[in-house]
């Protein structure tokens, strides 16, 4: 009989192969994931509609970027044996073997211990607070504990994800408001049916690492009802901040159309087999994985949604700044 | 090019790379640090003032 392990701590570090390079370092800080944090925490910041100095605000969303790419090297650092069993992150700087995981941790201690520093010099002692906290809660709370123990994994997780516009907020003002906090629901509400749209395809990798994802513990069918539940909640949520008095005419529209585009293709992932066993093609030579394009797509466009829905505020309080 | 841990030309260029990215990141962070320190007297100095 054979033997399948599910266990992630068969995977060995991989022997350093190749020299890391200047680069190799900066994919450490998930640019990418970096990106979002800097637009909403930019956000945040600036729909606090205070005044602040230029360069302590540029100093503010630098510190919020820097603090990210610190959780990041060291979610990298931690997780070295399960990325190296996944497709997506297998070419990983630590993963591959480029960067050693102690270098890997060393260099997230130094640039979290640098951005909540400055931050708390710079700025005020509240936001440094948070982005302390943020830190903590993406390395050690989400990537320790949770990520390899629940299928809540990055439900809970989600609220250090959540965090960048209460602490962009937080920066410009010294305290965090209700209308912050909205900011905050949002993205918490947002990253359930995100992420898990992209793991009804990816669950087999994660099966592998041993990761416990929910279409891995509780099934396809069960996420994708959980995908249509969070996006129930969180469309009429993101429609909230247009009668807080934080959202004008322009956000209230991008909020109602992207909420029901948003649900329309939730809707649309929980009717199909997304998530489920591949299924022999027509010529019985190569297998189709149902639902694939309806995960794909929801996946791409919740990116857009909520990218949508902070540029909108973004615009709004821009605008009435500069008027 | 200098290779005092007899790593390899390929070893030693990314190395001498990194290091010099560290000291781009470290006088960027001096220059920071020095801007914020002027933002912050000349805004206690106004406040002082006024």
């Amino acid at each position: 009989m054979t033997e399948v392990s599910l266990s992630y701590a068969v995977a060995d570090p991989p022997a350093t192969t190749a020299p890391a390079l200047w680069w190799d370092y900066l994919a450490l800080l998930k640019p990418r994931v970096m990106s979002l944090v800097v637009f909403t925490g930019l956000t945040g910041l600036v729909c606090a509609d205070t005044p602040m100095n230029p360069i302590l605000a540029a100093v503010a969303v630098l510190c919020i970027a820097v603090g990210a790419g610190a959780s990041g090297a060291l979610n990298m650092a931690y997780d070295q044996d399960i990325d190296a069993i996944m497709r997506r992150t297998r070419g990983r700087p630590v993963a591959a073997g480029r960067i050693g995981r102690g270098d890997a941790a060393a260099f997230g201690f130094v640039l979290a211990g640098f951005s909540v520093m400055l931050m708390g010099l710079a700025v005020n002692y509240l936001a440094a607070a948070l982005l302390l906290f943020t830190i903590v809660f993406y390395a050690l709370v989400y990537t320790v504990w949770l990520k390899r123990s629940t299928p809540q994994n990055i439900v809970i997780g989600g609220a250090s994800g959540a965090l960048p516009p209460v602490i962009g907020w937080a920066a410009a003002t010294g305290h965090t408001p209700l209308n912050a906090w909205l900011l905050f629901a949002i993205i918490f509400l947002w990253t359930p049916p995100h992420f898990w749209a992209l793991a009804l395809n990816s669950g087999g990798d994660y099966e592998k690492a041993g990761v416990p994802m929910m279409p891995v513990v509780k099934g396809a069918k069960f996420t994708r009802l959980q995908i249509l539940l969070y996006t129930l909640v969180l469309a009429p949520v993101a429609v909230l901040p247009a009668f807080t008095g934080l959202g004008g005419v322009a956000y209230f529209a991008v909020s109602v159309a992207g909420g029901a585009g948003f649900l329309f293709l939730a809707a649309r992932l929980w009717r199909s087999q997304a998530g489920e066993a591949a299924l022999p093609g027509p010529d019985g030579l190569y297998s189709v994985k149902p639902g694939a394009k309806q995960g794909r797509d929801l996946f791409a466009y919740s990116i857009l949604y909520l990218s949508a829905l902070f540029a909108a505020l973004l615009i709004e309080h821009s605008v009435k700044a500069f008027s | 090019m200098s290779d005092p841990f007899h790593e390899g030309p390929a070893a030693a260029k990314a190395r001498k790379m990194r290091s010099v990215m560290i000291a781009v990141a470290l006088v960027a962070f001096v220059v920071i640090v020095f801007v914020v320190t002027i933002v912050k007297i000349a805004a206690n100095i106004g406040h002082g003032a006024g």
